[in-house]
């Protein structure tokens, strides 16, 4: 989370100086700063994502080298977990708050003629990123272990992708329903890359079975114990 | 005035219950009318105790060599798992504090965003003496750093005339004094506090039963604070208090004398534990010679020293050890703890080499606990609370800074593991505070309504 904070905290610093250097009334320049200001703002967390990669990496070492059977008690994969969570939930959270905050108080949704759906549409929009910086996560710090390059260029990606389809946004059907879609498919991607696969579900939905097998085990046991 | 004192009495001798405070006969800091005094009172004994944490180890280590010369191989093997649990303690101490710190701002920062009294401007302690009502704004920067000025001097000379008085073994006008300010702490401000959270949600209450309720609170406090009681009530009322002190403070320093004394006080903290000639290094090593504990002052332990079953040795050791149990007071104290748990350990390594270390360990581990001193707790709420009444982006710089304040105090453990020596808890919070509040107040928060009000994500 503070990772993330640092990273917001510099993409801002880059877009104040550029609209304090800037002309404050042409509307068009304005909104064309933004853009550049949200994109540099999805490097620059990725970036610090490799940061925070690069930090684990090392703890990960140094546990590994002062536990007493040579292996860290927190597998890299639970530590990539933990990282993307943590970035979503700080990035959810910095998103929404003010938003939930003010939607207590007193007033009319889109008087202004902006659209009546903003609450319930940024609420989706938030459970959204903060799972796909979960998943975002997991992919990026198994790429960064394999060094698989392409799928960190793709994690990259599909950040911008999904920043960039935010800016559709009164238009909720262009810019909802994909960014659920790449959710999905983020989603899986990263189960496939934590080692889940067809069997594991299996197994874990019929696990009464299994129990059920090894009972029967243990009765086959005993009939000769008591021979 | 807030003659805030709570001090929390050291164990002296080896309690036999899981989670009593003892009452120590260590001499009290004295209570004074400012947070100040306690400040500085918790200061000079974190000093102490720091002091003290410090110097045992080096203690420790020689009994440790002296003992174990006959077995290298079990020295080195224990000196691994030493080294190992001190990590894994690392950890567990990080979140352990973790916890409280954090209960204590939510209930700083929920009480500021609903009851409109802690953020009304009502008058200014005597200690801040210079209004901030100036038209100028050079003029106001002069006032506030002319109040800070005043604030940290007070400190400093309460921090002298404690070292004094402790020189000159003046204990029941100290204990006297502590009494006095954790009874007013405790009984004033929650009658004040309940008061104003009473009318803000318009509920009716009559005075039997307002009286009987903060009766039964501030005895129950009381007893729990300076004499025995259940572990989680008394950091309960710990917690409490703090959150009270940190309240007030919000509500009578001016917002740019807060922000100027928060960062004078942590260097003042820097400076403080880590010069040689700071009062409270003296202090330390006053009663370091004396062997006495440091002053009771507000700790906050998570857990509590277990003796049953320790060898004689042990105890004898640990006396000493456990004199920096006594916390400093408001002021701005460091968890020693790990550094003390650390020469507990290696005493209790030393005299008994051929005993099974492992019943030793499983009992270390559940003594080993985490100290903070209250001072800290009270400077982090500030902070937090300050971000939550002052700044207009609201909730985001408050989480800015309260996910600042937790990673350095993560960092400070982390160099407390290394160093193994006392160290201020406040600098590296504070400075990571104070920055992420300026900047996300000034450069966050336009970027993210921008983005915000055209609902864009990132």
């Amino acid at each position: 989370a503070f990772f993330w904070l640092v990273s917001l905290l510099l993409a801002s610093l880059i877009w104040f100086v550029s609209v304090h250097l800037s002309d404050r009334d042409d509307a068009k320049l304005q909104y064309g700063l933004l853009v550049f200001g949200a994109a540099v703002s999805v490097l620059l967390q990725e970036a610090f994502r490799f940061a925070y990669f690069k930090l684990l990496k090392k703890a990960d070492e140094g546990l590994a080298t002062i536990s007493e059977d040579g292996r860290s008690p927190i597998s890299l994969r639970q530590m990539a977990y933990v990282s993307g969570l943590s970035f979503g939930i700080i990035s959810g959270v910095f998103s929404v708050i003010n938003i939930l905050a003010d939607s207590i108080g007193p007033g009319i949704v889109g008087i202004h003629g902006d659209s009546p759906y903003y609450f319930i549409t940024s609420a989706f929009l938030t459970m959204a990123l903060v799972l796909l910086h979960t998943f975002w996560g997991v992919i990026f710090f198994d790429a960064c272990e394999k060094r698989r390059y392409w799928c960190l260029g793709l994690v990259v990606g599909s950040h911008l992708l999904t920043s960039g389809l935010t800016f559709l946004n009164p238009w909720y059907e262009a810019s909802l329903v994909p960014i659920f879609i790449i959710t999905l498919c983020t989603g899986l991607w990263a189960f496939f890359t934590a080692g889940g696969s067809f069997r594991n579900i299996l197994k874990c939905l019929s696990c009464k079975q299994e129990d059920e097998s090894r009972v029967m085990m243990y009765s086959a046991l005993q009939v000769p114990f008591e021979d | 005035m807030i003659t805030f004192m709570n001090n929390s009495d050291s164990e002296e001798e080896p309690c036999n219950e899981r989670t009593s405070l003892m009452s120590a006969e260590s001499p009290s800091v004295p209570s004074y009318q400012d947070g100040l005094q306690a400040s500085e009172a918790g200061e000079v004994q974190a000093h102490r105790k720091r002091r003290t944490g410090s110097s045992h180890s080096p203690n420790n280590i020689a009994d440790g060599e002296m003992s174990d010369s006959g077995v290298p191989e079990r020295e080195s093997t224990l000196e691994n798992e030493e080294e190992e649990l001190t990590l894994k303690y690392g950890a567990k101490h990080v979140i352990m504090l973790f916890v409280p710190v954090t209960l204590c701002m939510i209930v700083v920062v929920a009480t500021i965003k609903s009851v409109r009294f802690y953020t009304e401007k009502n008058g200014q302690l005597i200690y801040t003496p210079f209004s901030e009502d100036t038209p100028s704004v050079g003029q106001r920067l002069l006032n506030s750093v002319l109040n800070t000025i005043i604030m940290i001097s007070v400190i400093v000379v309460m921090t002298v005339f404690l070292v004094l008085l402790y020189k000159y073994r003046c204990y029941k006008f100290i204990h006297g004094w502590l009494i006095l300010s954790s009874l007013m702490l405790l009984f004033l401000f929650t009658y004040i506090y309940l008061g104003e959270v009473l009318k803000t949600y318009n509920v009716a209450m009559d005075y039997p039963t307002l009286f009987l309720v903060i009766w039964n609170f501030g005895a129950v406090g009381m007893i729990c604070i300076h004499w025995k009681g259940p572990l989680q009530l008394q950091q309960a009322y710990l917690i409490m208090i703090s959150a009270l002190m940190a309240l007030v403070f919000i509500k009578y320093l001016p917002e740019w004398s807060a922000w100027v004394i928060l960062g004078a006080i942590s260097i003042y903290d820097l400076m403080a534990v880590l010069c040689p000639k700071g009062p409270l290094r003296m202090l330390v090593e006053t009663a370091q010679e004396r062997n006495e504990p440091i002053f009771p002052a507000l700790i906050y332990s998570s857990a509590m020293i277990w003796t049953v079953g320790m060898a004689k040795p042990d105890t004898a050791a640990r006396g000493p050890s456990q004199q920096t149990w006594d916390a400093a007071e408001d002021g701005r104290e460091n968890h020693r703890s790990p550094s003390h748990a650390d020469s507990q350990m290696s005493e209790r390594r030393s005299p008994v080499p051929a005993r099974p270390v492992t019943s030793l360990e499983e009992l270390e581990e559940e003594e080993r606990g985490v100290k903070l001193g209250l001072g800290d707790f009270i400077f982090y709420s500030v902070l937090v609370g300050k971000a939550a009444a002052t700044a207009s982006g609201d909730w985001n710089t408050t989480l800015a800074c309260f996910v600042a304040i937790l990673i350095g105090l993560c960092l400070t453990l982390l160099l407390l593991a290394v160093f193994k020596k006392a160290l201020p808890a406040l600098p590296i919070s504070i400075t990571f505070g104070l920055v992420f509040y300026f900047s996300t107040d000034n450069l966050v928060r336009p970027f993210m309504d921008t983005l915000a009000s055209h609902q864009l994500y990132i």
